[in-house]
């Protein structure tokens, strides 16, 4: 189990990590999303005792990890690690994968026997006496992947694992992840800046955004319920509009520029909120084929583009905000509507999500 | 000119006939340079590791020094090993000067600076997600700096095979404390290539000399092929 006590750390004078803090228990699979220079891969070298945190605690089993060096180097064989950039030994395969198990002082008939094993899970059995450096990126990833699993690391730390290879070899390693955890029972640390990735395989992601998880939750928490505007961002929620609580009728209302929109959640008034809205959430119809109905937002607006995205096209609407939705062709079709096309948008109260601004 | 064409031409019967004489002064000289460099790189791969994973204070500085030692002069190094072979030296009782021994001495003196930079400098090249890589696999700090070498042997080769140009190529310090002797038994002679070129140009046996240099310039390009071909794996 990894605690990670308000981790600092910074590099010159310029803070990366401002206490990062969160719990990942034994046999999960944790995920740390953020845009690019957030501190993923600062994150996860500290854990694998490659930097030295500036402060705060990283505790495995509750041993503080930093403290004492003795304990460091045992706690970090405990660990595996496989870097974004993939990094071979100018060797045989083989030997790639016999490094670990050399440094433990294996025995040979043991090593050819874990070496083989390893390859043949990952995919590359036969591929012993092949020259490291001459395989492709994704082969090269698994080999890496191979030679930290087959030390048997309780933990498996990944930064960005996948960020540079092709569809396919991703498709590989992010089975590779599932199986590890699943069969080992590894708790597994990867990074990602890919949040459908971190949805994919994580059982808990952490948003990390300046130096701080911003959010750590479920996947579904976390895509659903982000916890700040910054968050539903990077999660691709489209509807992001700012306004103030404004009590109307008994239930809450918010006041976004001159539109009101009614929500479930609690709130008090005159708080300065967010309110996201997935774009699958909204519902267009023509002008006059809008039915208003109690739980229901419902605003009058006008078409002003329709862009093709994938199977789906995004319909965008002024309705004095700006809202958009995602619809398939069939749909806009069916609908009639194009460019300047009255129409109305409607959506449930629950589908509003409120974060607090500031 | 004529003459040069036709000491050219000699030098080639002298090659090709395996003329005793050139023949023992090249061997001697491929035996004390390579010599040298097999105990300069028993301190300098090591020594350069060291230093490259060391943290103390004054690495910038030992490191600059060192490259600037690169360019030690030969004779300098000649006269320095002179003085502390010499009868009157702190080590003239070991009766050393003007043997090869002292010739291997000098020679290993001179190429370590060169020998201890390109380790540095190799183990430098090395990319670090490799270094993260070993670490992150729990290397003690032996085996760091073990592997570390092993992925850097290419470039601590071509190390090794520069400091042998430069010690077979080297004239100063090897007439100094050689003295360029020619005995009657081999182990005890000190003429090598480039004291013997110089000597015989000065003598006008020029068909001697080129025949030398042809062989000097031979062995410098078979260490020059290593290199290359050692560079590109």
């Amino acid at each position: 189990m990894i605690e990670l006590e308000g981790v600092r750390k910074s590099f010159d004078g310029k803070e990366v990590l401002a206490g990062v803090s969160a719990r990942i228990e034994r046999g999960e699979i944790f995920a740390v999303i953020g845009p690019s220079g957030s501190g993923k891969s600062t994150l996860l070298r500290l854990i694998d005792l490659l930097d030295t945190p500036t402060g705060g605690a990283i505790r495995i089993n509750g041993v503080d990890i930093h403290a004492n060096r003795e304990e460091s180097h045992r706690v970090q064989r405990m660990m595996g690690m496989v870097f974004q950039k993939p990094a071979v030994f100018n060797t045989t395969v083989a030997e790639n994968i016999a490094v670990g198990l050399r440094f433990r002082g294996i025995k040979e008939a043991a090593i050819k026997a874990k070496v083989e094993e390893a390859l043949a899970v990952v995919g590359l059995a036969g591929y012993e006496e092949r020259r490291a450096r001459t395989l492709s990126g994704g082969e090269m990833q698994r080999v890496a992947l191979a030679r930290a699993m087959v030390i048997e690391p309780e933990i498996l730390l990944m930064d960005e694992p996948t960020a540079n290879l092709d569809p396919v070899s991703v498709e590989k390693i992010e089975e590779l992840v599932v199986r590890i955890n699943r069969d080992l029972g590894t708790t597994i640390v990867f990074s990602t800046h890919d949040m459908y990735q971190g949805q994919r395989l994580a059982h808990l992601i952490g948003v990390l955004m300046n130096g701080r998880f911003a959010q750590v939750g479920t996947p579904r928490e976390v895509f659903t319920h982000p916890a700040s505007r910054e968050v539903a961002r990077f999660v691709g929620i489209e509807n992001i509009i700012d306004g103030v609580v404004v009590a109307s009728n008994g239930t809450c209302a918010v006041d976004a520029g001159g539109v009101r929109i009614r929500t479930r959640s609690p709130l008090t008034p005159e708080e300065l909120v967010s309110l996201c809205i997935r774009s699958e959430d909204l519902r267009v119809t023509p002008a006059g084929e809008a039915t208003t109905a109690p739980g229901k937002n419902t605003l009058p607006g006008i078409v002003t583009s329709i862009v093709p995205r994938g199977p789906f096209s995004r319909v965008t609407v002024d309705c004095g905000i700006t809202l958009s939705s995602i619809l398939s062709w069939k749909v806009v079709d069916n609908l009639g509507i194009r460019e300047g096309s009255h129409v109305a948008v409607s959506f449930a109260e629950e589908s509003v999500h409120v974060v607090r601004r500031g | 000119m004529y003459e040069i064409i036709e000491g050219f031409l000699e030098a080639l019967r002298l090659i090709i006939t395996l003329d005793p004489d050139v023949m023992a002064i090249s061997l001697r000289s491929i035996i004390v340079s390579f010599t040298a460099t097999i105990f300069a790189s028993l301190i300098a791969v090591p020594l350069g590791g060291v230093i490259y994973f060391g943290s103390f204070p004054g690495k910038k500085s030992l490191i600059n020094l060192i490259q600037t030692l690169y360019s030690l002069p030969t004779v300098i190094v000649g006269l320095l090993i002179f003085l502390l072979l010499s009868r009157v030296g702190p080590f003239g009782f070991l009766r050393l000067l003007f043997t090869p021994t002292a010739m291997i001495i000098a020679q290993t003196v001179l190429i370590l600076p060169i020998m201890i930079g390109l380790t540095i400098s190799a183990l430098s090249g090395v990319d670090p997600i490799i270094r993260d890589t070993l670490r992150s696999l729990g290397a003690t700090r032996f085996q760091l700096l073990a592997n570390t070498m092993k992925e850097a042997k290419f470039a601590i080769l071509a190390a090794v095979a520069l400091g042998f140009g430069r010690a077979i190529s080297e004239v100063g310090a090897a007439i100094l404390v050689g003295g360029n002797i020619m005995a009657s038994s081999f182990s005890s002679s000190t003429r090598v290539l480039t004291t013997a070129i110089s000597l015989e140009t000065s003598m006008g046996n020029i068909s001697q000399s080129i025949a030398l240099g042809i062989v000097l310039l031979a062995i410098a390009l078979v260490v020059n092929f290593v290199i290359t071909t050692v560079q590109h794996r």
